[in-house]
């Protein structure tokens, strides 16, 4: 029996993780790099522009904090739920659970395994937005606490993902007819303001509003949202979240016959 | 004695609907080197499943080493190393780092972890390997990856799923060396197995499993003395004739053509015997052979239910 057993298991996990979307990194970390890219330079640069302000800010100085999200929210979902799925279709996944390590310990090695490649992508993101335009802070400890929170989210929601996948095809279901469009009309690209009331109500539906918002926030000062609300959805959608996996993860759902 | 596996009325349903594991109970003793023995969908590999837990049961209990394996979890594990039928390792990963993560995955500080997985890699014949994708490796060598990953946490208990299907003869037996040394050393072996020539060769005890049932539970030996039969194909040189009779009460003989014939040995009748009956009835033998493994019959009797 090892004293910290728990805590080098965690480790384990998370050092797999982060070894995994590394070596794969052509597959992992340049894609979405290249893509955020190629926003800055056409919306950002090109047609931003012409665009002018947008919510009382240059375009550009507008997107950049919402494509940092956005990549954070990609990056920290896929991550998890094709590893995850990955150990599942190749039965390694069954290495983990013959071993003593509690549920929550793999989840959570999953999430920060997520985590390390949603907020590494982000800060990939991050560094090529310097190219293009100034960043500042107003509020550090905000945009920090929601960028980890929002990450966790998702991360987290990939688990749950990768729990029911059964073939590839589930595991880009999700992120093709769910997560994209949720960010595409979560305010990455433009302010609710210019939407007509009903579009907006819609808009408040939608969690990633409040964290693209947020974040944005966090960034430029000026926001959309109310802090305080969003912070308490995340904080739900965490706990909701972790529940559920580890009321799966309990019943073995996906992983125990 | 400690019993190692306590298994008392285990059921399974799977999902579909079939009764895999039909009240299934089975003690095995610490030390012991156990061969459970089954035709394909016999529920061996279930069995195995409940135990490391990839399984959940329907009904029953199971306890290692006398802890129950639902209440205490972390501790049954610990004292389980499992070896599965499939490869269940991933491709794109080393073999060392194959083997470090299970240790990480029991909480082994790394010196240990460090030591133990060249410990266990060179034992296997793995070491020059260590630096390798699992991918490239043979079939003999993931089994053998799979072996010390399960060793790396020195188990007391080691369940291995039929080790050695489709593994060539030479590797076979080196495996069975191998597997007889940590028996030696206090591990406690459970395998399974269709090969019956591994069971017999390797075990002292052994159960035999049908259709989730088990319909023998005995010592190797018991099992082997209850074989008072063997069965011999015999090639003669002079005709044999119809209707041919041996005359001796424990022998039949069936004839198959003009120059075989198929004969039974039953009883305290000694080979020589039958061979001086052929010599006074001037039959002339010109080769014999054994028809089938004589376990493989006993086997195949007990699954008829005779
Ligand atoms: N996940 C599963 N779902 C449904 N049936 C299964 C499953 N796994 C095994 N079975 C069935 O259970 C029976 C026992 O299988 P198994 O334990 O693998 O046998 P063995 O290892 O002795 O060959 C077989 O009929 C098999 O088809
Ligand atoms: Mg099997």
């Amino acid at each position: 029996m090892f004293t910290n057993h728990k805590f080098i298991a965690f480790e384990t996990i998370v050092v797999r993780e982060i070894r995994r979307f590394t070596r794969i990194w052509l597959q992992t970390l340049v894609p979405p790099a290249m893509m955020i890219g190629l926003y800055f330079v056409i919306f950002g640069n090109l047609v931003g522009r012409r665009i002018g302000e947008m919510g009382g800010f240059q375009y550009m100085e507008f997107i950049v904090p919402g494509l940092i999200m956005m990549s954070v929210i990609q990056n920290s979902y896929s991550n998890v739920v094709s590893s995850f799925f990955s150990h599942k279709f190749q039965h390694s996944i069954e290495e983990v659970l013959v071993s003593p390590v509690p549920n929550y310990v793999i989840l959570c090695g999953f999430v920060v395994g997520g985590m390390a490649r949603g907020l590494g992508v982000g800060a990939i993101v991050t560094a090529m937005s310097l190219f293009f335009t100034d960043l500042s802070i107003q509020n550090i400890p905000i945009t920090i606490a929601v960028v980890l929170l929002t990450s966790i989210v998702f991360s987290l929601a990939g688990f749950i993902n990768a729990l029911f996948a059964n073939s590839f095809d589930d595991i880009s279901i999700v992120p093709t007819f769910v997560l994209t469009p949720l960010i595409y009309l979560g305010g990455v690209f433009y302010s609710v303001d210019l939407l007509p009331p009903f579009w907006k109500f819609i808009s408040a539906l939608n969690p990633i509003f409040y964290m693209v918002n947020t974040f944005r926030y966090g960034i430029l000062g000026s926001s959309d949202v109310n802090v305080v609300w969003s912070f308490s959805i995340l904080l739900l959608f965490i706990v909701i979240l972790y529940c559920c996996c580890i009321f799966l993860l309990r019943r073995g759902t996906g992983l125990r016959t | 004695m400690t019993t190692a596996i306590s298994i008392k009325n285990l059921g399974k349903t799977y999902a579909n609907g079939l009764e895999a594991l039909k009240g299934v109970s089975l003690e095995i003793e610490q030390g012991d080197f156990f061969a459970l023995l089954g035709p394909n969908g016999a529920g061996k590999s279930t069995i195995i499943g409940v135990l490391s837990t990839l399984v959940n049961k329907s009904s029953g209990s199971v306890e290692i080493f006398g802890k129950n394996v639902d209440t205490h979890v972390y501790e049954t594990k610990l004292d389980l190393g499992v070896v599965p039928q499939e490869v269940n390792f991933s491709q794109f990963e080393k073999v060392r780092d194959i083997v470090m993560t299970q240790a990480g995955y029991y909480g082994m500080p790394r010196a240990l972890a460090t030591e133990r997985c060249e410990k266990y890699l060179r034992k296997l014949g793995l070491w020059e390997k260590r630096d390798e994708r699992s991918r490239s490796l043979s079939g003999g060598m993931k089994r053998r990856l799979m072996i010390a990953r399960a060793l790396v946490h020195e188990p007391r208990l080691l369940i291995l799923d039929e080790p050695t299907a489709g593994v060539d003869i030479e590797l076979r037996r080196s495996m069975w060396e191998f597997l007889t040394e940590i028996n030696n050393n206090g591990t406690t072996i459970v395998l399974t197995t269709h090969y019956l020539e591994e069971a017999e060769q390797l075990c002292r005890n052994i159960a035999i499993i049908d259709e989730g049932k088990i319909i023998e539970n005995t010592s190797m030996r018991e099992l082997l003395a209850e074989l008072d039969s063997q069965t011999f194909i015999l090639d003669t040189a002079s005709k044999i004739p119809e209707n041919f009779d041996i005359g001796l009460e424990c022998a039949t003989v069936r004839k198959i053509d003009d120059h075989s014939i198929e004969l039974v040995v039953s009883g305290e009748l000694s080979i020589n015997d039958v061979f001086s009956q052929f010599d006074k009835l001037e039959v002339k033998v010109d080769g014999m052979r054994n028809k089938t493994n004589r376990l493989e019959q006993l086997f195949l009797s007990k699954l008829k239910g005779e």
